[in-house]
């Protein structure tokens, strides 16, 4: 087994994907440097930088992508997707069905997500929700390296347009860069199981569509994605010790949901409580709820979520993002209710 | 009339030192994730700012500490802002990316290019409700590769709306040189959308103040738009912390942390042929270098020095100035570090 930080297993899948395939190619703002490792590896041909011009490139991502490449766009954070929101609302996710099934734009768009280090509400958002909504896109946030490796690969053989998060706090190449930028003054809740963990010798595509329980428990359901899930895990142990058996899902994909396993546990439990960093309306966790109703499931239900635009103060910050002690108030109602 | 030298010297004083308590709060770890400081643009910005009055507004970007400062706002409530405390300027909840002060008219945002909209809609508004007044707008060269700036450059000349943009142009755009993936010039690409354009040192406070003076008197008359291209420097790269100058002030530290995984992997089989490889290494070195030999790194490239040089000898004078925005910023320092009240 080998063992790698989160990122590097992105970028390790991502260059054994690059490897086998040349119709692979990469871009986005400074790229090049951000991605230096692979630049010196495939060249600057196949690792662009690209102007600050996303509707533009990622617009151009996406035909290049109908017209036979495989491109992954690297967006600087999921919140500027805003700019360029067209190139996937209109164009990559309707091509498919446009076409009578016959043309699909199989682009990869990556970007960072998520809070908890203090940059404000317009850099920290997580918006996987936001995209799901949107029938023709597949949104992917992995949670551990060796799931956000073997996503990836998942996604870069995709026949379709692939939203890859990587949630911050989990990816020390974006601490370093965007939070810590080499101080040692300051300190971030870094879930470590997700930061760094094993990885498999050789990558294989994990399916897309797939969740997975992290962690099994009688009571209770926690259901969630990203950095969620050790926040969760972290909630699930101390409950341990209050006689509360919570079990932890993974869903890994937002889009498409795996409504089937999330089903079957929450019918044995009873019980399902949403950990989501996206905002809480209209959202993910009330696409949970829905899922359940329609399949005649009744169960508890509650969700712990983002329900503000995320503050600038870290104090702030802390309490509007999920967090563990939260999470366990939260199960302790719904164990009452 | 020639730019009252002595006021410009204290705006960009001023700034500079409470820039440098902010960077100290940064190092110290009381200011959390990113920060973008104005350090090196101090010029360009007060020599727009000093023209603005009553009425009006300022779009900024990621850097907006330096304009409101000078435009006003109170340092105590800056640098609480920064420290997120519920008594800062946007109850520590907006951060240096998203300064707003209602009674200034100014509003930053973090969202490259989103300057040209945002000062497209103050300046309309002026239009209609305050005649007169204008909107700036602060952005950098990077920027001008944004959609929505240009879409507002074109709307500002089709609409005559009363805006100045204003481009401080570093060459930078956070580890990407902006010449490499800027087609064209950018003097011609505001010509060609009907905006006069002009260009000046933007280390030198008096050039800027007399081009964005006349900028700004056009766009009062009514004569619409203008677009001001001012060449400036960033001390500390990007922001705080900023990877590639931490290498070249540090080498031996940092070098190995990124030169290590970087020759692995050119050496990994699979991938591109040599040449390929090696104009990637290329692409890599060549970034250090150009951060090693960069006119950032030049003291004689500040603007604040380069300002205080071009005053007037006068010693008595300087000194009461220097003494008066030093101790207006060490109180604000002060009592920003008070204690929250509860
Ligand atoms: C829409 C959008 N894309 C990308 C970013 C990430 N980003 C932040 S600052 C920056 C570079 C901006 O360069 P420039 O406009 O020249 O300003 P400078 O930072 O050099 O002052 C980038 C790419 C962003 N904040 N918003």
């Amino acid at each position: 087994m080998r063992t790698m930080f989160f990122t590097q297993a992105v970028d390790d899948a991502l260059a054994r994907a690059m490897a086998d395939d040349p119709r692979i190619v990469l871009f986005g703002e400074d790229t090049p440097l951000l991605r230096r490792e692979l630049l010196v590896r495939f060249g600057p041909k196949r690792v662009r930088g690209a102007p600050i011009s996303e509707s533009a490139f990622l617009g151009a991502g996406v035909a290049a992508a109908l017209a036979g490449l495989r491109p992954v766009v690297e967006i600087y954070m999921v919140d500027f997707l805003g700019v360029c929101m067209d190139a996937l609302l209109n164009h990559a996710a309707k091509v498919e069905t446009f076409s009578g099934g016959k043309w699909t734009a199989p682009v990869v768009v990556r970007a960072p997500c998520g809070g908890g280090y203090g940059d404000g509400g317009q850099h920290e958002q997580s918006l996987w929700g936001w995209l799901a909504h949107i029938p023709g896109l597949t949104v992917l946030v992995p949670s551990t390296p060796a799931d956000a490796g073997g996503l990836m690969l998942a996604a870069l053989r995709h026949d379709g347009p692939v939203i890859f998060l990587e949630h911050k706090l989990l990816s020390e190449t974006w601490l370093e860069f965007l939070g810590s930028g080499g101080r040692r003054t300051v300190k971030f809740d870094i879930p470590e199981e997700g930061a760094k963990g094993p990885v498999p010798k050789t990558w294989e595509p994990l399916p897309i569509g797939k969740a997975i329980l992290r962690r099994t428990g009688d009571d209770m359901t926690i259901v969630s994605v990203g950095s969620g899930i050790h926040r969760a895990i972290e909630a699930a142990e101390a409950l341990e010790k209050e006689e509360i058996s919570a079990g932890v899902m993974d869903l890994r994909t937002v889009s498409p949901l795996d409504k089937a396993t999330i089903c079957e546990s929450v019918a044995q439990t009873g019980r399902m409580l949403v950990v989501d960093e996206d905002y809480e309306a209209f959202g993910l966790s009330g696409e949970l709820s829905a899922i359940l109703l329609e399949a005649g499931i009744s169960c508890r239900y509650a969700r712990v979520c983002t329900q503000t635009t995320i503050p600038y103060s870290r104090y702030l910050e802390d309490r509007c993002l999920p967090n563990a002690t939260g999470i366990m108030e939260i199960a302790r109602q719904l164990m009452r209710s | 009339m020639p730019p009252d030298l002595w006021s410009l010297y204290a705006l960009m004083l001023k700034s500079r030192l409470l820039e440098e308590a902010v960077a100290m709060f940064w190092q110290d770890g009381l200011i959390s994730g990113e920060m973008h400081l104005g350090t090196g643009e101090e010029a360009v910005i007060a020599g727009v700012v000093a023209h603005l009055r009553e009425g009006d507004a300022m779009a900024l970007d990621h850097r907006g500490t330096a304009a409101l400062v000078m435009r006003g706002v109170d340092p105590v409530l800056l640098l609480r802002e920064m420290l997120g405390r519920p008594d800062g300027l946007c109850g520590g909840k907006g951060g240096h990316m998203h300064l707003f002060s209602k009674e200034h008219l100014s509003a930053s945002s973090g969202i490259v290019g989103s300057a040209g909209p945002t000062a497209a809609g103050f300046a309309l508004a002026s239009q209609y409700l305050r005649p007169g007044t204008v909107a700036v707008a602060f952005f950098g060269e990077g920027a001008m590769n944004q959609g929505m700036l240009l879409e507002s450059m074109n709307l500002a000349s089709a609409w005559n709306l009363p805006v100045l943009f204003v481009c401080k142009d570093d060459g930078w755009a956070i580890t990407t040189a902006s010449k490499a993936l800027t087609g064209g010039d950018l003097n011609e690409r505001a010509r060609g959308l009907g905006i006069p354009a002009s260009e000046v040192d933007g280390l030198d406070v008096s050039a800027v103040w007399e081009a964005a003076g006349s900028a700004v008197e056009r766009a009062r008359s009514g004569q619409g738009p203008a677009f001001l291209r001012a060449r400036c420097v960033h001390f500390e790269g990007h922001f705080l912390g900023f990877q590639l100058i931490r290498l070249v002030r540090n080498p031996f530290k940092e070098m190995p942390k990124i030169s290590i995984p970087l020759i692995r992997s050119l050496l990994r089989r699979g991938g591109a042929g040599l040449r390929e490889r090696l104009s990637g290494m290329k692409t890599v070195l060549g970034a250090v270098q150009s951060t090693r030999r960069d006119p950032r790194r030049d003291r004689d490239n500040d603007p604040v020095r380069r300002a205080r040089m071009a005053l007037p000898s006068d010693a008595a004078r300087l000194q009461e100035l220097e003494s008066q925005v030093e101790k207006e910023i060490h109180d604000a320092l002060a009592s920003a570090l008070e204690e929250v009240p509860s």
